[in-house]
């Protein structure tokens, strides 16, 4: 399983060099790592079927107890099939579709580590690895908006997705660590046996609600949804990939996920099943008022992301296995759809559905499949699209609170999903021909191929919708119910009943709707406006908020004079530790000045003379051998405590140091008195108080002695294991090597940088 | 730069070869001594110093044959390098190595990754100190 999802990793990295390679059909060569996949996780099915649960456990970080655990069960087995069986398409359609992009390798590399991401998100069992492959799949997302990078447009929807899911997962990750505190454990499969536990903690709405802001905002849920379709910047089979079919479900599959521990209470049902109900209003709504092809699809991904939210929060076996069903098949149209919205781009050069009509003569295959897919879209008979829909009123109806509400938007959304079914299945293909961008012609079988396995699929599934139930739905809704077998099935026909009556209305008033779709679109004009005041307003307001509020700061703090970043961090420094000696309190014990020796009080009198002769000399090269005497006398400090080795080396340092000054130092302009005695005053306030600070600390250090002193560790073992005699050498270069390494490291980064600084400045002059 | 000093150029010359034998002196003294590479790389940096002080750039560049920031590089590389054989023996990373090899005509010599990594400390400090001074005193003109 680990094998499985770091093959896509190293696939992509290798992505760039196969599409060389093979040229023109690298596109299928990719494709052919998810077909594996697909068959790989196809072999878990009979298992799964028959009720088990699957657990891999990797360890990864084996310090901090966490594992790369992989979770597989009927919920995690159906995502990582769609996520491999469609990347599958996606891939192949790519390498044709994007073809002409100088970009093409590139993309390969994002979509193959995208598609790992999504199955290590979807498999994993231990919520830290969960959440790492959650962030992933948000960078790679921002990055696949973002591949036409010359495009401002895009590049702003990619960074405003960024930042709306990573928002949303930094919610998440507060949320898992208190689940993991309420549930005992990091590892999902424990944690969902503990529901009651998790149910009843203290912490339980907070978790709540951290959770679900990282499902919502990662599922486009009201008031979120406004970045999905700004993301259709993307290319069309990242539109079709992660923005319907399998990103954008993450956030419904951490619910469905988490649904046996934290479902089933009073503010579950009512958060998701009201955000989720408002949701696909709002999506079905804003889908049937837009005309770009794109926009229309994202909108309709918004209305079913919004169902699944509904579902999962009604959560009654119907409504499980309602979601489960409905997830299956939007997956399957809305990936066709989105498939042929590329192909009529590419191959007619349309993006507006007003642009387009009468292309069924020129693209006869394509426009069979994309009417297929539409008409499931719609939720007609009998394609699976309308077993689902059946299942979601059914539950709607079946709701334990709310049903009124919830069931008068479920209807509008039917009725209007049924007009937006038919924007998409009618009018680009029947009616008058219209002019087009390209001389439209039939896509090739690269193009093709996709959308006409999605699109059958659904006719199939509709036909006989036991072969999906008994496939893998049956058991994906037995993981959410919490390993119990739900008491629902599917069928196609479930006799003359509300759900039925209101489908048939649906139909009738959804085509009336298109009839007058232009008119009602003009109708709906005004809300144009409306629209500026919505939550993306918000957003730009807040992101211009964070612009203003770092320019303020970078302005306090970031002066440019080096005098007052000094000053900043020798306060801070002294604040910090003063507080931390209020509030621990500080012994400075008896001070055993008596046995002071004659040439120790000497040393002191030199080193407080020449500190006080650098601050005072009016010479710069006095203050410069002033501070050299200094820290020689530190050097005979530490002699006369036998540190033979630290003071060789400061006599060195403190040589080259003078050295170095004098070097520097005639490139200096002369002293000049530029401060006034208030600022003087100032500065030497703030070294008092530092120096104040620091041999305030140091008292209090000698006279604490809380553990017992490491040295004598280091005096003993020094032979022993060190096979040295000087303790300090065997402690840089063996016992502490580490550090050592990190010391010289910084020695070697200050010397480049000290390089570039003057090296640069130089050429800047010359040129 | 040049200072045309007759005692300074002379006892530059005779000073450099000096300090540089002493230098390695220290460094390979350092784990029972006083000394190791730290303080050796010291030494060695401020004999070359004291050569561009004689000197000039130009001879200072010369009597080092190679670039100090090769000298980072190489450093860097074999401290982290002396890391590495304690992880073939399944011991961490930077696990002491000791080997014991005889020589003939020297007797037994002791080997340690210890002393990779020692004299990749030598390498980093004379290469951080040269880089430094030469580009400064490069910078004057």
């Amino acid at each position: 399983m680990l094998y499985a999802i770091l093959s896509t990793f190293v696939l992509a990295a290798l992505a760039p060099w196969v599409h060389q390679q093979a040229g023109r059909h690298s596109g299928w060569v990719l494709a052919l790592l998810p077909a594996g996949l697909f068959l790989y996780f196809a072999r878990f099915l009979p298992a799964i079927n028959a009720g088990e649960v699957v657990v891999l456990v990797t360890p990864w970080m084996p310090g901090l107890d966490i594992q790369l655990s992989f979770l597989v069960d009927g919920l995690s087995l159906l995502f990582a099939l769609l996520i491999s069986g469609i990347g599958f398409f996606i891939v192949s359609y790519a390498g044709r579709y994007l073809e002409k992009s100088r970009d093409l390798g590139r993309f390969y590399v994002l979509i193959l580590s995208f598609m790992g991401s999504m199955l290590g998100l979807v498999l994993a069992d231990n919520l830290v690895a969960m959440f790492v492959f959650w962030e992933l799949t948000s960078v790679t997302s921002y990055l696949l908006i973002g591949y036409n990078h010359e495009d401002l447009k895009a590049r702003k929807a990619a960074l405003q997705g960024l930042i709306v899911t990573v928002a949303g997962g930094l919610a998440l990750l507060a949320g898992i660590v208190m689940l993991a505190i309420a549930g005992g454990s990091y590892e999902l499969s424990e944690i969902l046996n503990s529901g009651d536990a998790v149910r009843e903690h203290a912490l339980y709405l907070p978790l709540l609600i951290l959770i679900l802001l990282g499902a919502f905002t990662k599922s486009a849920q009201v008031p979120f949804h406004f970045w999905l379709p700004n993301a259709m910047a993307a290319p069309t089979p990242v539109s079709a990939y992660l923005h319907s079919a399998t990103m954008v479900k993450a956030g419904v599959y951490l619910l469905a996920r988490l649904n046996p521990s934290l479902g089933g209470t009073e503010v579950w049902f009512t958060v998701l099943a009201l955000f989720g109900a408002a949701t696909m209003f709002t999506g079905v709504f804003l889908a049937f008022r837009s005309t770009g092809i794109k926009s229309v699809l994202a909108y309709s991904t918004v209305m079913a992301l919004g169902t699944l939210t509904m579902l999962i929060g009604i959560g009654t076996e119907t409504a499980l296995l309602a979601a489960m069903a409905f997830l299956l098949a939007h997956s399957l149209y809305k990936g066709a759809l989105f498939l042929v919205a590329g192909i009529l781009d590419h191959e007619a050069g349309a993006k507006d559905f007003l642009q387009t009509g009468g292309l069924r003569a020129a693209l006869p295959v394509t426009s069979a499949f994309a009417i297929l897919a539409a008409l499931s879209l719609g939720g007609i008979v009998p394609l699976f699209g309308f077993v689902a829909k059946e299942l979601m009123l059914e539950s709607v109806l079946g709701a334990p609170g709310w049903v009124p509400l919830l069931a008068l938007l479920a209807i509008a959304s039917a009725i209007l999903g049924v007009a937006v079914a038919a924007i998409v299945g009618i009018r680009p293909w029947f009616g008058k021909r219209v002019e087009m961008p390209k001389q439209p012609h039939e896509a090739p079988p690269a193009l093709i191929a996709g959308p006409a396995v999605l699109a059958s699929l659904g006719l199939i599934f509709g036909l006989g919708p036991g072969l999906a139930e008994g496939g893998i739905l049956a058991a994906a809704a037995r993981a959410v119910n919490g390993g119990e077998p739900v008491d629902a099935y599917l069928s196609l026909w479930h006799g003359l009943n509300w759900p039925l009556a209101i489908s048939t209305v649906a139909l009738v008033l959804g085509l009336l709707l298109y009839r007058h779709w232009d008119r009602a679109r003009a109708a709906l004009a005004w809300m144009e406006t409306a629209a500026k005041y919505g939550p993306e307003r918000a957003y730009d307001w807040m992101m211009d908020g964070v612009v203003r509020v770092s320019e303020w700061q970078t302005r306090l703090l970031q002066s440019g004079y080096l005098r007052y970043y000094i000053m900043f961090i020798i306060l801070t420094t002294a604040a910090m530790v003063g507080m931390t000696a209020r509030i621990h309190g500080v012994s400075v014990g008896p001070l055993h000045l008596d046995d002071l020796r004659f040439y120790e009080l000497t040393i002191v009198s030199v080193m407080v003379a020449s500190a006080l002769f650098a601050v005072l000399s009016r010479s710069r090269l006095a203050a410069v051998a002033a501070l050299g005497s200094f820290g020689f006398t530190v050097a005979l400090m530490f002699v006369m405590f036998s540190a033979a080795d630290v003071g060789i080396t400061q006599i060195l340092v403190e040589t080259l140091t003078v050295i170095l000054l004098v070097l520097v130092l005639f490139r200096l302009p002369g002293f000049l008195g530029l401060s006034s005695r208030w600022i003087k005053l100032r500065d030497a306030s703030v070294a008092l108080a530092a120096g104040g600070m620091i041999t305030l600390l140091l008292i209090s250090t000698h006279n604490a002695r809380g553990f017992d002193s490491i040295a004598w560790y280091f005096i003993e073992e020094s032979v022993p294991s060190g096979y040295g005699r000087n303790i300090v050498n065997v402690i840089l270069v063996d016992f502490r090597a580490l550090d050592t390494l990190g010391e010289i490291f910084v020695l070697a980064l200050a010397a480049v940088g000290v390089y570039a600084m003057i090296r640069f400045r130089a050429e800047d002059k010359k040129s | 730069m040049n200072m045309q000093s007759l005692i300074l150029r002379t006892a530059g010359h005779f000073l450099l070869p000096l300090l540089l034998l002493f230098s390695l002196f220290l460094l390979f003294r350092g784990h029972n001594e006083p000394g190791g590479g730290f303080i050796a790389g010291l030494v060695a940096a401020a004999a070359v110093v004291l050569y561009l002080f004689s000197m000039d750039i130009d001879a200072a560049r010369r009597v080092l044959r190679v670039d100090p920031r090769s000298l980072l590089g190489s450093g860097m590389l074999l401290a982290v390098l002396s890391g590495v054989p304690g992880i073939f023996r399944g011991q961490p990373f930077f696990t002491a190595q000791w080997w014991e090899i005889t020589v003939p005509g020297l007797g037994m010599v002791k080997l340690s990754s210890v002393l990779l990594f020692d004299i990749g400390v030598y390498l980093v400090v004379i290469g951080a100190v040269l880089t430094i001074m030469l580009t400064l005193a490069e910078a004057e003109d």
